[in-house]
């Protein structure tokens, strides 16, 4: 599991804190939305807190008046969503077709080599992950990538230096 | 103080446009931020607003500013509407895209907007969707049904409660009108809704849009709460992706709103009959409904006047990959697919020869230049094997290899399906093996339960080359006809244009492929 930085670690630290924080997210969620609150809720738990932690799932099926399975099964049905806590730097690379025929493959060899991070995986020190996403909806200026949600396209090989650069920081 | 145009569209910020928009402001000029016309070759683009009109420059960077200002820059391109990627378009939907700032309703209705929704509103439920059957409107989302059809469906069913739905969760490469219009003129997709909503009695809606669409996500939201009383009573909300592409099939999506995993449901029932929470429910994608507001202010005629065969109005190609020229193009149906990519597109951006263009992002087939004689047109591309889907155009040079490309569709498909059907789910993933042992010229032999010495009938000898591809092909008829939905049911398209059209990459014997070019 990667590195948590110290605010979310001193938030773990204490469970109960932890816990009626989730509360509070899921009561102000639930109440403004009416119907089909599962997705708009998990989407604010994981603003809130980089992840949805398992801690969570039965507080939320409460809520929801939804069994602890159903509410794992949309977690783990949605590639978005993360139950553990997320690298501090994402990198988000689109490995879709019209990347690949602007070079999207070498950029995420050459992404993957500056990062020292499989494509896919997290950096063991928590710095930095490398995570597909397929379509950015910028196919005429690939490749492309979103960096801490930041769009980034054309990228080259001097364009994935500076991006790693970016990520130590 | 001088007035500049800069866009603020996800793909022009991409670029720097955040910039350039600043470097203008710290010069003392009133900057107000566009949407994007679409072409990104030009982009950073500033309009600097004068006597004579606007006139544009770019691409430029911040350091450009001074030069532009004084008008001395060699970037000038004068009127936008003069450049030849503009020229010859036909923008019925994208028409204000680049031209307003998106959030301003003084801008919207000084440029058009809500003519077509009091002009529903003078009318009949019925003489609107009447309107929109006139039209000839198909469905932009990829199966292009016919939007009056299914808004017909809706109306005439009975319930105490009806939705609007838009489907904006453009998963497939190659496409960004969706994401470009909702970013550009978020009203007019806003008032397409509410022209829905008025001609089958529904009074809330609903846009779902992808979760790698920040940008749109945040200016759709902002746009309904501006709107909120021009629009009343109807009502709309956002809901958000969460990263699956099967989500943008339509009865998944109903799934996906109500909170559930996205599993594809059997058809019948029809959502128009029973869709979101079992109510009869309108979804069409955001360019069908976008184009509804052009089509009652200015006439169902003037739209079905343009087009071709059964493909009627225009339709925002959108031209991507490895492409000089890419971008939105919004033309009449029937252009051809050479015109878009060579005259339009300019052909690659690598300056090599163009070998194959994907149509219809990662469920289209692959064509070769050989078939650029194919009109857009739904009828014309389903004869050719392949599909318009959402239009996007993705070009590839001659490095491509289509081997690679079959199996990333393979791939792609096992990484999306959502699980329901079996020849989705399983032989997705045996035909990214399949390819794999056919390009690595490793045909499987027989297993150890298949040597023993009791399956005396089992086959011990090792497939040929040409049984592996017959298998290939086998297995995607299978997938074709056996799925519950177009991502099984269409995966195989890809795969068996690349095999068609370029067997020479998948290790063959030599073909006569390029001899009947
Ligand atoms: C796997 C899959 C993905 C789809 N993705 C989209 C999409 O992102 N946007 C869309 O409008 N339609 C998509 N569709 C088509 C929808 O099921 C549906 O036909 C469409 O939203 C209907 O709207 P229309 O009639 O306006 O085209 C997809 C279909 C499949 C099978
Ligand atoms: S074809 Fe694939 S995505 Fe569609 S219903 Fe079957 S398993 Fe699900
Ligand atoms: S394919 Fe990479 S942004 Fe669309």
């Amino acid at each position: 599991m990667p590195q948590r930085d110290s605010k979310e670690k001193s938030a773990l630290a204490d469970p109960m804190t932890d816990l009626s924080e989730i509360q509070a997210v899921i009561d102000g969620t639930v109440h403004a939305t009416t119907r089909g609150a599962l997705l708009p809720l998990l989407h604010e738990l994981q603003e809130a807190f980089g992840f949805i932690a398992p801690a969570a799932v039965p507080l939320i099926a409460g809520a929801l008046n939804l069994s602890r399975a159903e509410v794992h099964g949309v977690i783990s049905f949605y590639p978005d969503f993360r139950t553990e806590p997320p690298a501090r730097h994402v990198v988000k690379l689109c490995r879709a077709e019209s990347c690949q025929a602007r070079g999207g493959a070498a950029i995420e060899a050459a992404l993957a080599h500056r990062l020292g991070v499989a494509m896919g995986h997290a950096r063991k020190d928590g710095q930095v992950a490398l995570e597909p996403v397929y379509c950015l909806g910028l196919c005429a200026i690939g490749p492309n990538a979103l960096v801490d949600g930041r769009p980034v396209a054309r990228i080259d090989g001097e364009a994935a230096a500076r991006i790693a650069s970016e990520v130590e920081a | 103080m001088t007035r500049v145009f800069v866009s603020k569209d996800m793909a022009s910020v991409a670029l720097g446009a955040d910039d350039v928009a600043e470097a203008f402001a710290r010069a003392g000029c009133e900057v107000v931020r566009t949407g994007s016309y679409g072409l990104f070759a030009i982009e950073p683009l500033a309009e600097v607003e004068t006597a004579e009109g606007r006139v544009a420059y770019g691409p430029i960077g911040p350091e450009d500013v001074a030069a532009v200002l004084d008008g001395s820059h060699p970037a000038r391109i004068g009127a936008i509407a003069d450049h030849p990627f503009f020229s010859n378009q036909q923008r019925f939907t994208f028409a204000r895209c680049g031209v307003t700032d998106p959030l301003s309703l003084a801008d919207y209705a000084a440029h058009g907007g809500w003519k077509g929704l009091e002009a529903a509103h003078a009318l009949p439920p019925q003489a609107v969707v009447d309107a929109v059957k006139a039209s000839g409107l198909r469905g932009r989302g990829g199966a292009g049904f016919p939007t009056g059809i299914k808004w017909q469906t809706v109306l005439d069913a009975a319930a105490d409660e009806k939705f609007i739905i838009c489907n904006a969760d453009e998963g497939d490469s190659g496409t960004f009108a969706d994401r470009m219009l909702m970013e550009g003129d978020p009203y007019c997709l806003i008032e397409g809704m509410a022209i829905a909503g008025h001609a089958v009695g529904a009074s809330h809606g609903y846009i779902y849009i992808r979760s790698e669409y920040p940008f749109a996500i945040e200016a759709m939201r902002a746009a309904i709460r501006r709107a909120a009383g021009r629009i009343a009573p109807f009502t709309l909300e956002v809901r958000v992706g969460a990263g699956s592409y099967v989500c943008g099939e339509e009865t998944a999506l109903l799934e996906s709103i109500e909170g559930l995993r996205g599993e594809v449901r059997a058809k019948p029932p029809l959502p128009a009959i029973e869709g979101l929470w079992g109510r009869p429910t309108v979804i069409n994608n955001v360019l069908s409904l976008a184009a509804v507001p052009f089509i009652l202010s200015e006439g169902a005629q003037a739209y079905a006047n343009v087009g071709f065969g059964h493909s009627r109005g225009t339709i925002p190609v959108q031209i991507a990959g490895n492409v000089k020229y890419g971008g939105l193009h919004e033309i009449g149906f029937g252009v051809t697919l050479g015109e878009l990519v060579h005259q339009i597109g300019g052909g690659t951006a690598s300056g090599r020869p163009v070998r194959a263009v994907q149509v219809g992002g990662p469920l289209g087939a692959y064509f070769p230049p050989a078939m650029f004689h194919l009109p857009f047109d739904y009828e014309a591309f389903a004869a050719a094997g392949g599909l318009i889907g959402h239009a996007g155009i993705t070009v590839f040079d001659d490095t491509a290899d289509m081997a690679r490309l079959a199996r990333f569709a393979m791939e792609f498909c096992a990484a999306e399906s959502c699980g329901k059907c079996t020849p989705c789910r399983i032989g997705s993933t045996r035909g990214v093996e399949l390819i794999d042992r056919i390009v690595s010229k490793a045909p499987r032999a027989a297993g150890a339960a298949e040597t023993l010495p009791q399956l005396r009938n089992a086959r011990t000898a090792a497939r040929t080359h040409e049984e592996e591809i017959e298998l290939l092909r086998d297995l995607c008829e299978t997938m074709k006809h056996g799925s519950l939905c177009a991502l099984g049911g269409f995966a195989p398209y890809p795969v068996l244009s690349a095999l068609d059209h370029f067997p020479e990459d998948f290790g063959g014997a030599e073909t006569l492929t390029e001899a009947a070019e």
